[in-house]
């Protein structure tokens, strides 16, 4: 009988080629985290590039008035399919990348508490993601839209068998959500230090714990109603139809109740990232750690309280809107806390301009703007004005780009040293970062105004109304140099994977324990890890005389020795 | 002790799923039509009958764990087989049932008390087949020695997704079978 030896990883970071002995088998057989990690992440930046290319086909119909570049049919394909993967298989395998790559490494343990099934969630989410593609040539793709509304998704209206393909690899994907989360919940539960208590946690661990438990409660209504939408589709069933006697609002209940929270999930890790990354370039601590947390902790239960504010429009009532426009107004306030957080981390810190921190800066601002426009929707009538138009575009994209992608990108920017063992050319990167930024905002400022004139979403084409033209042009200009900009991307980090400069293991002289192995991390992370008694403790280890924990102990006793506040703010350097 | 932690997270993120498909039940239960076809296409008296076959599974299987922890490997194989057989017999009481409803021309597709109906309960009967494959598997490794002398976890972690099967049937069986009776009465 015929073996195959399944290659052992022998290093963290084998080569990619498929002729050398530890090739791509290795990959596919792995459950090292750390190869998880990086598998996840390129998978994001395959789908990143595939989605990309669909919304630039879309922005190039919508470029002119009266186009017939694309057929309706289409276009709702394309957008369709830009949404869904954007969200499902772009911004989560992401941010589980870097999850399943930097928990462990945070919290001083070798592996995940469950490495096979880390594997598993990692490949149900491939093959979902496949599955979700495969529709192209299997007939046609979904084209309901990526929130799929009842009775539009029902067989009699849309009959390709694209929406069954939704249903199949959304199911799939999820799976592997939920079983990726269960494995974060106990790995940052067991597999901590013992030294390292919960409040002496890196808040980006805090973040995937909170997130975590976010996705448990709120994937599974997406996967009944998915379920029950293919009872529908293939067995006849009457959950969606009204002609059977079902009802097509209970599709946008469920799919609500897991969609809102779903905003938050793609959101909270990234509010993880920053707290990591604003106080290692401000050179300062955390501004209110247990804040971060408090209100990180709010945001998810108030997130399963608001879910009606999208479906304003459908005429629930009165009493149901003001009670979820109360609800999503409330919901500000704890993102709000957060910005400030960050805001007074920055104050009076020494602050660096690394990429990274530019991505973050630019995020307070881009976010901010996009809680903005989000806060106007919880105002009913103005939701009532303008939803289904231009302006719900701009306000998504502004959280979902100005929000998640620059997160991702932040962190990217400060981890890809760690990851690769080589640094990214930093001028290029700098290029990347204006001209990522100036695209982006070319792109999506003009859509809040083509909102407000009323020209509505997912339309294939337009009349030439005083003023569409111009500015959907300016549009279109715009997403063209954000591509030319995930281009760039890719090349910086191709390049620097192949000719980079080699990395420091410790080069933005950080605070938590994925600083202190090797870079890349050898394959066992730690043999031993340095001693945790407060949230900084790299910090604490590279400076001993003015650890953290010792401040702590100072200010404790009874007659502080004459302590200066300013230098309590801004030690560092 | 990861291990129950796990099996504790994969119940409750199971539970919101059968909470999203009894809010879909019930929400159509309220609507006309639904309450009469309920009442003249269920059995409750037999329906009871192999309910109580499952519940008592439950106990069962605790025995078996209780055994497990005393190291009494004999009678943890006859808990472990009887739990089984119960199990066994309340899959056929179900697919009984589905025989009568479908001979009385009730499917999925024929009506919403079919459509509601046939998802929340074959789901739930998805649910106890996947728990009788694991304690199948388990039962046989015990068969084998696999067990013998150890402190190994399994039972615990089988027995929580177990009696959560349980618990979710009590809640089925209560809005199902036995909540519409009283309207009957009542109203």
């Amino acid at each position: 009988m015929d073996t195959i030896l399944v290659p052992e990883p022998e290093e963290s970071l084998p080569s990619l080629s498929v002729s050398n002995d530890q090739g791509i088998l290795q990959w596919i057989s792995s459950v090292d985290h750390k190869q998880i990690g990086i598998m996840y992440l390129w998978l994001s930046v395959l789908f990143l590039v595939v989605a990309g290319i669909e919304i630039l086909l879309v922005r190039l119909q919508l470029a002119i008035p009266n186009n017939h570049f694309l057929a309706p049919e289409v276009y709702n394909q394309l957008f369709t399919m830009h949404g869904t993967t954007m969200i499902f298989f772009v911004a989560m395998p992401a941010i589980f990348g870097f999850t399943t790559y930097f928990v462990p490494l945070m919290i001083g343990a070798n592996d995940m508490a469950f490495p096979r099934l880390n594997a598993f969630s990692f490949w149900t989410t491939f093959f979902g993601g496949s599955l979700l593609y495969f529709s192209f040539i299997a007939g046609g793709a979904p084209d309901a839209g990526w929130f799929n509304y009842a009775p539009l998704n029902e067989y009699n209206y849309s009959s390709s068998p694209g929406i069954d393909y939704y249903c199949a690899g959304l199911l799939f994907a999820g799976i592997g959500t939920v079983t990726a989360s269960i494995n974060f919940v106990v790995t940052i539960l067991h597999y901590r230090v013992p030294a390292m208590s919960l409040k002496q946690m890196p808040l980006f661990v805090w973040m995937i714990l909170i997130n975590s438990f976010l996705i448990l409660a709120a994937f599974p209504s997406l996967n009944a109603a998915l379920a029950m939408l293919l009872l529908d589709r293939q067995l006849h069933a009457h959950f969606f139809s009204a002609a059977g006697g079902g009802s097509a609002i209970l599709w946008q209940h469920l799919f609500w109740l897991f969609g809102h929270p779903e905003v938050y999930i793609v959101i909270l890790p990234i509010f993880g990232i920053f707290s990591e990354v604003f106080p290692v370039f401000s050179r300062k601590p955390i501004f209110g750690y247990s804040m971060v947390i408090g209100s990180g902790i709010a945001i998810a239960l108030l997130a399963f309280g608001v879910w009606v504010h999208h479906m304003f429009a459908t005429g629930l009532g009165n009493t149901v809107n003001g009670f979820f426009a109360a609800s999503s107004l409330l919901i500000g306030i704890p993102t709000g806390v957060k910005i400030f957080n960050w805001l007074a981390t920055m104050h009076g810190g020494a602050i660096r301009f690394s990429v990274s921190m530019l991505f973050a800066i630019a995020f307070l601002i881009e976010f901010t703007i996009g809680g903005l426009s989000g806060i106007s929707f919880a105002i009913v009538p103005i939701d009532w004005q303008l939803t289904d138009t231009y302006y719900v575009v701009a306000h998504l994209h502004f959280v979902f780009i100005g929000g998640t992608l620059f997160g991702l990108l932040s962190g990217l920017f400060y981890w890809f040293p760690k990851m690769s063992g080589r640094a990214p050319d930093q001028r290029l990167s700098r290029w990347f970062f204006w001209l990522f930024v100036t695209g982006f905002n070319i792109t999506f400022l003009v859509q809040h105004a083509l909102g407000a004139m009323g020209m509505p979403r997912r339309v294939y084409t337009y009349p030439n109304l005083p003023g569409w033209g111009v500015l959907n042009l300016i549009s279109t200009i715009g997403a063209f140099l954000m591509a030319g900009a995930v281009g760039l991307l890719v090349y910086i980090l191709v390049r620097a994977l192949n000719k980079g400069a080699i990395a420091a293991s410790d080069p933005w002289d950080a605070n938590t324990l994925e600083w202190t192995t090797t870079s890349p991390p050898g394959l066992k992370n730690f043999d031993r890890v340095i001693p945790v008694k407060s949230t900084r403790p790299f910090r604490d280890y590279k400076r001993p005389e003015d650890a953290d924990w010792k401040r702590q102990e100072v200010a404790y006793t009874e007659k502080p020795p004459d302590i200066d506040i300013t230098q309590n703010n801004s030690h560092g350097e | 002790m990861e291990n129950k932690l796990m099996i504790k997270l994969v119940v409750g993120t199971e539970a919101m799923f059968f909470l999203a498909l009894i809010m879909a039940y019930v929400y159509f239960s309220l609507l006309p039509g639904f309450s009469p076809q309920q009442a003249d296409h269920l059995d409750i008296r037999s329906t009871a009958i192999f309910s109580a076959f499952l519940f008592s599974s439950s106990f069962t299987f605790w025995r078996a764990e209780m055994n497990f922890k005393q190291g009494k490997m004999t009678r943890l194989k006859g808990w472990l087989l009887l739990t089984l057989v119960l199990g066994l017999v309340f899959l056929f009481g179900q697919g009984n049932e589905y025989a009568r409803l479908l001979r009385e021309n009730v499917s999925i597709s024929s009506s919403l008390f079919g459509t509601s109906f046939f998802t929340l309960t074959g789901f739930h009967g998805l649910h106890v087949f996947a728990g009788l494959v694991v304690i199948s598997i388990i039962t046989a490794l015990t068969f084998m020695g696999d067990y013998d002398r150890s402190t190994s976890s399994v039972f615990g972690t089988v027995g929580i997704y177990w009696h959560f099967v349980d618990i979710v049937w009590l809640f089925v069986f209560l809005i199902v079978y036995i909540l519409p009776h009283f309207h009957k009465i009542t109203g």
